[in-house]
């Protein structure tokens, strides 16, 4: 059977899966890389685009080895963005409304580097979360929590000469989904990003310290090295809360694409 | 000290329209510009069922093969050319871009859906007889999945199939 005539049965005629056997899978796996960087590989960066306790990812990953390619000039580049694109209030998620929004009030700021530790300037970083009720403003998203009036969630920001950037939020919820029966995702921030080149494009999600939802989710435990998907929560900074206004969480970012500084190979003009 | 290691991505996820959308996003040009081209296609998953779901994005040079520099991709001046779109696929799957043709041959795509733990990059050239590094290295059964089908003179298709037999060649950088 080929990997999308089982998936396709996997849709069809599964029984409920429960958390249990989504939790014997995702150990299976990360007993997998363990093993493998013990015999000497690296710890896996990313996660693993074939996830099978991640059940959407069944149909949607390739199978066929990506293919290594030196980038182009243009792909070297990356889009410019900047004080026309956003306006500095759009980082501010608590005023899009008349209202105040519900929830526990947070400030998220962080700085963007590139993989040498060097700031990320004057680049665009998008973010979007649920509401403090675990509720998403979009027509698909219809799990019986209230939507807030006073909450989009929706930010944007450029980072600063230091590649910093910060907003104020509220602390989204955490949100049941249909992965297998019982499934909910931990409290979580969507991050969109942009580097110095295209290559280093990255779309990923900051999670709160301490939460006890991170064992049993697949996305999370899709990255399989446990170090590295540490690196994807947030750490809670006293300094930056605000007296008896928010509270804050401190998370930088690290983008990495192709070998930072780029070198034409010897060959080019072959 | 040392390097910083890097943060590893997460799937864009069900939720993104009312955040990633924008006016204007896959409208790199207007649409009567007199050298607009559409570039559209529609993505599949391994069962061949249109994804419904998907974020492209496409980065390109100008006309005359420079990376544009300029800002405003998010809020569109209707003048300049950034080179940067994004458009989300519809109910069928499909997405369309207006463009320009790029003067350095391809487009190169950035592919984000829920299921997909990392995005893909892939790259869609618009001339088949192309002298280009990358699709001299691939076998003669894959290389066709970048190259863009010219239905008119203005307008490429440029379907993406994220998994089975005509799986289209993704890209990673070294």
């Amino acid at each position: 059977m080929n990997a999308a005539a089982f998936a396709a049965q996997q849709q069809t005629n599964r029984p409920e899966t429960d958390q249990r056997q989504i939790l014997a899978e995702i150990r299976e796996i990360e007993t997998d890389a363990a093993a493998l960087v013990a015999a000497g590989g690296s710890p896996e960066i990313h996660p693993r685009r074939d996830y099978p306790p991640y059940r959407s990812s069944l149909l949607r990953h390739p199978t066929h080895q990506l293919v290594r390619v030196d980038p182009e000039e243009i792909e070297r580049h990356s889009p410019a963005f900047g004080h026309t694109d956003v306006d500095p209030l759009e980082s501010d998620l608590t005023i899009q409304h008349t209202g105040e929004p519900i929830g526990e009030r947070i400030t998220v700021t962080g700085r963007v580097l590139d993989g040498e530790g060097r700031p990320v300037r004057h680049q665009l970083v998008e973010l979007w979360q649920a509401n403090s009720a675990g509720r998403y403003v979009h027509k698909r998203d219809q799990h019986p929590a209230p939507l807030d009036p006073n909450f989009t969630g929706v930010g944007r920001a450029i980072t600063g000469d230091d590649g910093s950037y910060s907003f104020r939020t509220i602390k989204p919820g955490p949100y049941p989904w249909r992965n297998h029966t019982n499934a909910w995702r931990p409290a979580h921030i969507h991050f969109s990003l942009f580097g110095t080149e295209f290559t280093q494009r990255l779309v990923t999600q900051m999670y709160f310290p301490g939460d006890p939802l991170f064992a049993l989710d697949p996305i999370y435990q899709s990255i399989a090295d446990p170090a590295a998907r540490e690196r994807l929560v947030g750490s809670y900074d006293h300094d930056s809360s605000v007296p008896e206004q928010s509270l804050g969480y401190r998370w930088d970012i690290v983008l990495t694409g192709s070998r930072s500084t780029w070198l034409e190979p010897e060959d080019a003009d072959e | 000290m040392s390097e910083p290691t890097p943060t590893p991505s997460q799937t864009v996820g069900p939720f993104f329209h009312f955040a990633l959308d924008y006016p204007g996003g896959p409208q790199l040009v207007p649409g009567h510009h007199p050298d607009a081209i559409a570039l559209h296609g529609t993505v599949w998953d391994g069962s061949d069922a249109a994804v419904p779901d998907a974020v492209i994005e496409i980065w390109q040079t100008d006309a005359a093969g420079q990376v544009p520099r300029g800002l405003g991709s998010l809020d569109r001046d209707g003048i300049t050319f950034t080179g940067f779109g994004r458009a989300a696929t519809n109910r069928a799957g499909g997405y369309v871009f207006t463009t320009l043709r790029p003067g350095s041959g391809f487009v190169t795509l950035a592919v984000f859906a829920r299921g997909l733990s990392h995005h893909l990059f892939t790259r869609a050239y618009l001339d088949p007889e192309a002298d280009d590094r990358l699709l001299a290295s691939l076998p003669d059964d894959r290389r066709g999945s970048l190259l863009a089908t010219r239905e008119t003179a203005t307008s490429y298709r440029f379907d993406i199939r994220l998994q089975g037999e005509r799986e289209t060649v993704f890209l990673e950088y070294p």
